[in-house]
């Protein structure tokens, strides 16, 4: 069976940067993608090339084994990551104008209750919390039960509480095979949520996999992480692969007994020390040797 | 296709009845300056009567009337057109010193046509008193569909310009644009809905100010809706064309406003265009509010028929056709 999606070498050249580099993946029925990166890694442009809302430079997006037509839109659900609705409108009247612009879908009321929207429905949608106004637009984006889903970073700006009830959300349309393709810069949310990812970085996939995969090829081993204080001249003369944060020091290992008896011997403090499994934030500062969060 | 197009039509009209401010504006506006108009342009503000004098020279008349002052004299050989003048107060008086006898045309509506008659009779008593056919028309009769016209043409521009320029800006176009809605889909509601609205406003203050200052309208008030629904087509295509690209306030509001000055003052909103220059007059003819103005008055001074007035309206629909057209062509669902 062919995937549902399939990109192929899109690029997209502005001016004075190449944003998309020759990106290329493929998605099957049901699963959830994460595109994973840092701000500005091009994200969004691959995400609107292939929701057919940018032109791209080069390279070709197959929904079904066909180009982008009518049928793409009409089974895809957008959320964008900026918004905006017609003004003077209430939620229900929101969901009703653009359940209006497909031919099947959801009943408002059944959408309503799915978003946790139904006290809200008669609120106007100007007058929403952030969390609410982001589960309106996922709304928007269900009103036609869509077989694939974009999400462009659903939970930035939201609060703990607000994220994880909207990963419930995000789940619960999983649960029903919908495919679901999603941005993200936190990884958390992606380690949560995808069943595959492709991290990227200046505009192209530097690596790709499932969350366990990825983490797991590029690190055999464990991480040891000390307080920067307790890292003395001598451990740093010592021949390990260490990677320094601001605050914290962190060094990555394939014998942990070996790695701790070197640093007893130099005489590091292992009050504060604390040995942990490698994730995907590592994973992202090894491959790019930056911090995903600014 | 209908589904789609109704439901953003609907949106639409909904965003428009709740936003009160543009509301108010849009049937304040037209109310105030007819109100306003009609009370200058109603007040004795002129000082001279006039009064026309059935002859090809008027030093040759001799008549104890012509020695009266505050009057102006004015000589006219068209009989026919100096009484339809009489009867729209464009004169107050009209003299035909024939040799058997004075005879003139008054009309019985007009307080100064009144005093000149006074003052006729005081100096020849013998003057017959002919009747004047034709309704009387003031000048806030003439201004009226000016100012409706003008109304329209604010509300269709602006209206739909605006409108469109503003959700390419804020993203919601391209949220429209990931759904299955075309471009004609999302344009004919956008003029579906402004053309419904703008109808029913125009058609409320027509009645409302007839009501309020006792207009007359002799012609046929379903081909003055016609004649209001070609002309808002045609303005609110010529909006489309503008709003369908740009996406910077400035330079769309620059360019409205480029329109809608030049159409306010030569359409023959506030004054006929009578006896201006030839290039003013040919700038004027390419404006369709002009064309709306002459077929609307047309139909409501002279009771004009459809015949009369089908070189405007077929203006209004083949320039609705082609700004519809390169508006459709140019349409750009984000910004660049």
């Amino acid at each position: 069976m062919s995937p549902l999606l399939e990109v192929r070498n899109l690029t997209k050249l502005y001016p004075r940067v190449t944003a998309v580099d020759g990106v290329s993946f493929s998605v099957e029925e049901g699963a959830c993608f994460g595109l994973l990166g840092p701000n500005g890694a091009g994200k969004t442009t691959t995400i609107e090339i292939i929701e057919g809302i940018l032109p791209p430079s080069a390279g070709e997006v197959l929904y079904r084994g066909e180009p982008l037509g009518r049928r793409f839109r009409a089974e895809a659900g957008i959320l964008f990551q900026k918004t905006a609705l017609q003004d003077f409108l209430t939620v229900r009247q929101t969901l009703t104008l653009f359940r209006g612009l497909y031919t099947q879908g959801y009943d408002i009321d059944e959408l309503l209750e799915l978003c946790s929207l139904q006290k809200l429905a008669d609120r106007d949608h100007r007058k929403l919390s952030g969390g609410q106004q982001q589960r309106l637009l996922l709304a928007v984006a269900l009103v036609n039960d869509p077989a694939i889903l974009f999400l462009d970073e659903p939970t930035t700006g939201f609060d703990p509480q607000a994220r994880r009830n909207f990963w419930r959300l995000i789940e619960s349309v999983k649960a029903r095979r919908r495919t679901i393709i999603l941005t993200t810069h936190y990884m958390d949310e992606a380690q949560r949520l995808c069943d595959e990812i492709a991290i990227m970085d200046r505009g192209r996939i530097i690596a790709q996999g499932s969350p366990r995969e990825l983490v797991s090829s590029h690190f055999a081993d464990v991480l040891i992480e000390l307080p920067r204080a307790d890292f003395t001249p001598a451990a740093r003369a010592l021949p390990l692969r260490v990677i320094e944060g601001t605050e914290r020091v962190e060094i990555t290992t394939d014998d942990i007994d070996q790695t701790l008896k070197a640093l007893m011997a130099v005489h590091v403090p292992l009050r504060n020390l604390r040995i942990r499994p490698p994730n995907l934030e590592d994973l992202f500062l090894e491959l790019t040797g930056k911090e995903l969060r600014p | 296709m209908i589904r789609r197009l109704l439901a953003v039509w609907h949106a639409r009209n909904l965003e428009f009845l709740r936003d009160r401010g543009s509301l108010i504006f849009t049937l304040l506006l037209p109310l105030t300056l007819v109100l306003g108009m009609s009370f200058v342009f109603g007040g004795p503000e002129r000082a001279l009567f006039k009064v026309a004098v059935l002859t090809d020279d008027l030093g040759s008349i001799e008549h104890p009337f012509m020695i009266e002052r505050y009057v102006d004299f004015i000589a006219s050989d068209d009989a026919a057109a100096a009484v339809r003048k009489v009867a729209r107060h464009q004169i107050d008086l009209l003299l035909d010193t024939a040799a058997d006898g004075s005879r003139y045309w008054v009309n019985p509506d007009s307080p100064k046509g009144y005093i000149v008659e006074r003052m006729l009779l005081q100096a020849d008593p013998a003057a017959k008193r002919q009747p004047v056919s034709g309704d009387a028309v003031r000048y806030v009769d003439w201004l009226l569909p000016g100012i409706l016209g003008m109304n329209i043409m604010f509300s269709c521009l602006f209206g739909v310009g605006y409108v469109v320029l503003r959700y390419r800006k804020n993203g919601f176009l391209k949220r429209l644009h990931a759904t299955p809605i075309t471009a004609f889909e999302f344009l004919a509601a956008q003029v579906l809905s402004r053309l419904g609205l703008i109808l029913v406003v125009t058609v409320i203050l027509f009645v409302g100010t007839s009501y309020l200052i006792g207009l007359r309208s002799v012609g046929n008030p379903a081909l003055l809706l016609l004649i209001a629904t070609l002309g808002s087509l045609s303005l609110i295509a010529l909006g489309l064309t503008i709003a369908a690209r740009f996406s910077s306030d400035e330079l769309v509001g620059g360019l409205l406003n480029t329109l809608t000055w030049p159409m306010m003052l030569l359409s023959g909103v506030w004054f006929s265009l009578e006896g201006s220059p030839e290039w003013v007059r040919a700038i004027a003819k390419v404006f369709p509010l002009t064309h709306m103005l002459d077929a609307a008055r047309a139909v409501m001074l002279d009771g004009a028929g459809l015949a009369q007035v089908a070189p405007q309206l077929g203006y209004l629909a083949i320039t609705t056709l082609v700004f519809l057209a390169f508006g459709a062509w140019s349409f750009r669902w984000r910004t660049d």
